[in-house]
Order: C-alpha cells, then sequence, then structure tokens
C-alpha cells in the first residue's frame, strides 16, 4: 500500500548541497533565490581560476575555482575535468551532507500548466525520500505520489520498493538532444508537461542529464564520477552519460532504485551545435560499445559497497573497453584515482553504507 | 516521423458485453466508434437479452455462437464473464483490435478535447516501441519529441509495437484491497505520456483498454487464468494481468514492443470493493507466485511464432505452476487449448 503524504515535506536545509559547475556568471541564482537561499551551496568554477564569479549576496556557499581542486588532489587533481561541466563532481566530493542537487547555470524556474512556478528542489527531495519500484513496472507510475497508487495485478510483496538513489528531472523548452538532432531541429522545443515521476526499470540503461539531477550521496556519491572531458581529452558532453550508466548498474546490483520525470526546470540555453558535434563525434561512435558493455556487465556478489562495485567496473572497462580506445585504458584509471580521492576526502564515512538484501531505512 | 496512414477497415473494436444493455455505452461512443466495424461478444453467462444501439456497423456473437464455433458446452467456460472478449478477438479477421470494458465512457484530455482513443492505440501501435533504452522523453516518435542525447543511434529505429495499454480516469484499475482502504479515491491525473516498458521488465496489463496487433500476438491474447471465485467486476479478476505477462514474454522473446500510457478512458462508478474484496482476493495471492515465474521465464530459440511461444509458456506453466495451485493447471491447459482453437478457427485461412 502506498504511503500517502500529508505532511509537507521536509527541507533538509543541513542534509542537502546543491552543486553548480560554471565558467559564466551566476546570474541565474537570482531566480532560484526563494528556493535555494536556504541550502548551502558549492561552486565549482571551471576555466580561468584567476576570473572572479561573483556569487549573488545572501546565499551561504563555498567555491572551488582549479587552484583550489589542485591543492586539495593534489596528483589526484588529474581525474577532474578542466573546461567542461564534468568537473562538478569535485563538488560531490568535498560535500559534507547526505543529498545533492546539481543544476547547470543556464537552467531556470519553470512554470507547472497551472501557471505555478515549479519548486524542483521540493519534488526531487520528494522522490528521493519515497521508494522506487525497479523490478515490476507500475502503470499509473509513482505509486507514492499523492493520487497514485499501486494498480491490480501488482504484488504486495514488491509494494515496499527500495531505496531511491537518484532523481532524474526533466527540462521545458531547449530539449537535452544531441549535436545531430540539434542540427536537424533547430527550433524544436520541449513544452510537453508530462505530470509523472517513475521508476526505471532494473536492467535497463537510460541517458542520465546532469542538469537538473539529484541523489542521495549516502547510498551512491562515490559512483557519480563524471568522467575525464574536456580539455586535453577526445571527448565532451558524455560526462552525465558516462556517470549514468555506471551508477545504473550498480544501482542494479545494489537494488537501489533511479527515478526519473518530474520535476521540470527551464532551459533557456542552446548550446551551438556545431561545437556540440565536435565533442560529441567521438561519443557517437563509441557508445555503440558502451552500451552493450553496460548492458552485460555483471558485478560479483562481493561487491557490497559502492566503492568496490565502482573499482570493480573500473576493471572490466579496462579489460573490456581498452581495444576500443586507448581512452578508455585512461578513463579506467581515472575511476581508481577518483575513489581513492575520494575515500581519502571522506574517510569517516568509511564504505558508502552497506545494504543488507538491498532494502534501506526510509528517511523521512 | 511520417506516420503509417491506417485504414478503418484494418481495425476492428471488440467489445465484451458483461452488462445487457450495451445502447448508452455505444450512444456515448459513437462519435469515436461508428466509423468502425465493431464485434460484440455477450457474456455466455448474462441471461438478459443482449440490447444493441442501431447504425453501427457489427457483429453480434452470442453463447449459441461461441457453442457452435468451440464445439463443446464446456468450452464456454473459457468464454465467460470478462473473458468474452476473447472470442471477439478469435473471431476478427482484422489486423488492429481495440478493445475497451462496457463501463468505459469517453475521457477528456488536459485541454478539454475528447480522446479518441482509437486514433491513438493506432498511432502507438503503428510507430515504433524502444525497448531496449529508455528515453527520458518518453515516447521519441511523439510530435515534440525525440530521442536525447546519449540515445544510441542504432537503437533508434525502434522496433514493431504489439500492445497499447492505456489508462484510466476516475475508477482507476486498482486491487479490490486498494480500492477498499481509499474508497474516495480517484485517478485526474492526466499524465501526457506514451512509454515503451523495456525489455524483461513484466507489467500488470489491464484489459480495461488496449489496442494489440493481432497479426503479431493475437494468440497471445489468451483466457486462461481463471480465478475458483471469479466474478463480473475486475477486482474479481486477473485474466487479463496473466494474458498481459504471456504478452509481454512473447515481445520480449520475438524483439517487440508494448507501449503504456495515453488513450485515457473514464471508468464509470460500478462495484463495490468491499463487497469484492469480501468475496475474492485470491487473486491478489496469486501474483506472488505468478510475477515471479513470468520474470524468469525464457523461451527457446525454436519458438518463433505466437502460437509456439504460447505453446512453451504453457508447457513452463504446466510444470513449474502447475504443483503450486490448481488454477495454473487448469490455466496451461486452457492455453493449449485456445491455440488449437485458434488454429481452427482463429488463423487468417480459417472460415470466420
Amino acid at each position: 500500500m502506498a504511503v500517502a503524504s500529508v505532511s509537507p515535506t521536509p527541507l533538509l536545509k543541513d542534509e542537502l548541497d546543491i552543486v553548480i559547475p560554471t565558467i559564466r556568471n551566476l546570474d541565474f541564482l537570482e531566480m532560484w533565490r526563494p528556493f535555494f537561499q536556504q541550502y548551502h551551496l558549492i561552486i565549482v568554477q571551471d576555466g580561468d581560476p584567476s576570473k572572479v564569479i561573483k556569487v549573488p549576496e545572501g546565499f551561504d556557499y563555498e567555491l572551488y575555482n582549479r587552484n583550489d581542486i589542485n591543492r586539495i588532489l593534489g596528483p589526484k587533481a588529474s581525474c577532474i575535468s578542466f573546461k567542461d561541466s564534468a568537473c562538478r563532481c569535485f563538488g560531490y566530493m568535498v560535500s559534507k551532507k547526505k543529498y545533492i542537487y546539481t543544476i547547470d547555470d543556464d537552467c531556470f524556474v519553470a512554470k507547472n500548466p497551472s501557471g505555478e512556478e515549479i519548486n524542483a528542489l521540493e519534488q526531487h527531495i520528494k522522490n528521493l525520500l519515497s521508494p522506487s519500484t525497479p523490478f515490476f513496472y507500475n502503470t499509473l507510475y509513482d505509486p507514492y505520489r499523492e493520487g497514485a497508487d499501486f494498480v491490480r495485478g501488482y504484488p504486495f510483496s514488491l509494494r515496499e520498493g527500495v531505496p531511491t538513489a537518484v532523481s532524474h528531472g526533466l527540462w521545458l523548452n531547449i530539449p537535452d538532444y544531441d549535436a545531430p538532432t540539434q542540427l536537424v531541429k533547430p527550433r524544436e522545443r520541449n513544452t510537453r508537461y508530462v505530470d509523472a515521476v517513475m521508476t526505471i526499470p532494473k536492467g535497463t540503461l537510460f541517458p542520465m542529464c546532469g542538469m537538473n539531477l539529484a541523489f542521495n550521496r549516502e547510498l551512491i556519491g562515490p559512483a557519480m564520477y563524471f568522467g575525464l572531458m574536456g580539455d586535453g581529452q577526445p571527448i565532451g558532453r558524455y560526462d552525465d552519460m558516462w556517470a549514468g550508466w555506471c551508477i545504473k548498474v550498480i544501482c542494479d546490483h545494489l537494488g537501489l532504485g533511479v527515478k526519473t520525470g518530474l520535476p521540470y526546470i527551464w532551459h533557456s540555453k542552446a548550446s551551438n551545435p556545431f561545437v556540440n558535434l565536435k565533442k560529441e563525434y567521438k561519443g557517437i561512435y563509441w557508445q555503440e560499445e558502451l552500451i552493450p558493455f553496460f548492458q552485460s556487465a555483471t558485478l560479483p556478489k562481493d561487491c557490497t559497497t559502492v566503492q568496490k562495485c565502482y573499482i570493480e567496473l573500473s576493471k572490466q572497462v579496462k579489460a573490456k573497453l581498452g581495444k576500443v580506445d586507448d581512452y578508455f585504458l585512461k578513463l579506467a584509471d581515472a575511476m581508481v584515482t577518483w575513489i581513492e580521492a575520494w575515500d581519502e576526502l571522506n574517510p569517516s564515512e568509511g564504505d558508502s553504507a552497506e545494504l543488507a538484501n538491498g532494502v534501506g531505512k526510509l528517511t523521512i | 516521423m511520417a506516420q503509417v496512414s491506417i485504414q478503418d477497415s484494418e481495425i476492428d473494436i471488440v467489445i465484451g458485453a458483461v452488462q445487457s444493455d450495451l445502447t448508452s455505452f455505444m450512444e456515448e461512443w459513437r462519435p469515436i466508434f461508428s466509423r468502425y466495424h465493431l464485434i460484440i461478444v455477450k457474456d455466455p453467462d448474462l441471461k438478459e437479452e443482449l440490447k444493441v444501439a442501431g447504425g453501427f456497423n457489427v457483429n453480434v456473437y452470442t453463447k449459441s455462437d461461441i457453442d457452435r464455433v468451440v464445439g463443446s458446452s464446456s468450452s464456454t467456460v473459457l468464454f465467460s464473464g470478462y473473458s468474452c472478449r476473447y472470442f471477439g478477438y478469435l473471431m476478427s479477421r482484422k489486423k488492429y483490435i481495440i478493445s475497451v470494458d462496457d463501463d468505459c465512457s469517453l475521457a477528456k484530455d488536459n485541454k478539454g478535447n475528447m480522446i479518441d482513443i482509437v486514433a491513438q492505440h493506432v498511432s502507438n501501435l503503428t510507430t515504433p516501441a524502444t525497448p531496449f533504452f529508455f528515453n527520458t522523453l518518453f515516447d521519441p516518435y511523439r510530435k515534440g519529441a525525440d530521442f536525447v542525447r546519449g540515445y544510441p543511434f542504432s537503437l533508434r529505429n525502434g522496433v514493431a509495437c504489439a500492445l497499447s495499454c492505456g489508462l484510466w480516469l476516475n475508477l482507476a484499475d486498482y486491487d479490490a484491497p486498494t480500492q477498499a482502504l481509499k474508497p474516495g479515491h480517484r485517478n485526474y491525473r492526466y499524465v501526457d505520456a506514451v512509454l515503451t516498458v523495456p525489455t524483461r521488465m513484466m507489467m500488470p496489463v489491464s484489459g480495461i483498454n488496449i489496442g494489440f496487433d493481432r497479426e503479431l500476438v493475437g494468440p497471445a491474447l489468451l483466457p486462461a487464468l481463471r480465478l475458483a471465485a471469479e466474478g463480473k467486476f475486475r477486482w474479481e479478476t486477473v485474466e487479463d494481468i496473466w494474458c498481459g505477462m504471456c504478452v509481454k514474454v512473447v515481445c520480449d522473446h520475438m524483439g517487440i514492443g508494448v507501449k503504456s500510457g495515453l488513450p485515457y478512458v473514464w471508468r464509470e462508478e460500478r462495484g463495490d470493493a468491499v463487497e469484492s474484496l469480501k468475496k475474492e482476493w485470491e487473486g491478489v495471492k496469486l501474483m506472488e507466485e505468478v510475477v515471479p515465474f513470468f520474470q524468469s521465464l525464457r523461451l527457446s530459440k525454436a519458438a518463433v511464432s505466437a502460437e509456439q511461444c504460447v505453446v512453451e509458456m504453457a508447457a513452463a506453466v504446466k510444470e513449474r505452476l502447475g504443483p503450486v495451485d490448481p488454477v495454473f493447471a487448469r490455466a496451461a491447459d486452457a492455453m493449449v487449448n485456445w491455440i488449437k482453437l485458434w488454429k481452427v478457427a482463429g488463423s487468417q485461412t480459417a472460415v470466420a
């Protein structure tokens, strides 16, 4: 039986960090002020560290530029991308909170069909605090949402669900298309508000977009590495995709859930499709190899923590994807470096929470 | 994506009459249904005479037709209650079948327009499905949508869609315990999406509002799991849930797709969940066995057609579920008999 949510959504203001990568400015925060001001921000400044990025007044934040990243991580800083928003994962690593919300600096507050402003963060929190249902599809979508439930035929033994590790939000206006699609449909805008949240089934991969994303850092944080992109790398715009495939394999293995759907944000800026094409070009070919790799990846039973899963995955990347391109050998090493850095910066956590039978506690 | 244009003559609307007076139902649906051929099958248990509205192109089948085709009165048990609609699937010779319960009426979408469920089901069935990788913007073939960044190009052709599962506003398809606990609970949320249910993911298919490609999966939509106290309310059945899982296994095996979401119907108030719960809870219990069975079911490479798939599934049901509860052994037999019947009466070459 789905739990009817009558009580207000907890703010979690001392348990959640908002991680924002930026290379331009943070003007967009003004629009988010009513929703974000109570939270601590972690700004990861990409690009030229000598540039001063002004944070609007009244926000509580820490800001890291490339010099900070190099100073804090030393040689391990090599795993953090430069000149690519993938650098945001540094923010996940230094955070001390249980939950992370990450958003791009060209994303604004959207309105629902009734014209009300959408509190995206509140919806993400709802998604993360209610269970997921990856083992059997519910035709009425998220059964834990107010006004919904499990349908006839849904086994009662599966109605408790599993803990939700990731909440993947969507975007109105500029959709997250790849460069070829952008070139063919430069004017297409996403105007369809789909009033649903759903769990992505176990065994199914998806393209995870980092523009409007929240996750339980304690459950899955170490797997949220956004890879080697940008300067000096042969590929870009696959950072979040890479992380998404890794976290999905690991969530499936550990019995955790990934949700997608609400909330929507308003994505305002269409990046240049020709620039994008150059960045994505290799990815478009490589993903034909990557997808079968991730679809068939299995993790041994003794991988009971995220870190163990991730290290094991990095070995498989090295062994099986090395032949696609040397880049994957570098990436596999960077995955290991990332975990080492994570564990160094987060020693008191030890290994992320071990889950018995994949059933955790609902934390409200 | 260019829409394949489908002739009205390729579509049958099949209605199982569990209520004897269908006139107001048919009047309600006249704007949508009148251009199509209708097949109405009267529940053989219904004693009253069937009343239908005029001005439709319709074939009505009753108990005597079922007896004639099936050949023995014990087989009419197969088609009693909600399962009478399967006789209509058997008799149809069209490529696409749309089927709704006789207690459904037209719903309106979120803009206040009347929903043409036939057009939507046909659109779902004639645009590809994408079961191998999840698209976060849902059906990429819908106007205004597409595949998102990160979606492999080799998977963008999609595969054929064999089953389209619609939804319900007002009285949602909850089971009796759920509805009994929340008697006032109604579904008012219009979710403007169609999506492909990923491969190997099992789902509860509700027979209340479906469309399917009879050529691809007709034999797999079958009356088989009949509860001992099965009744005339959906709360007292699981036949469609069973059948839907059969179809999903067949589709996954054949590499074709199942979609869920739009269109919506409006489901009328009917029955009493508490009464149904008092009478029938066996179905809820059985799901605990049914779901793991279908989740782990794999068919052999030799099963190429839907018929062959069903035969293999029936054998697996008999072997693995038969010992658990006699209702499953009966279901396995029903599946075998159904395929025999399909070969005789249901295939394209058989005389309608």
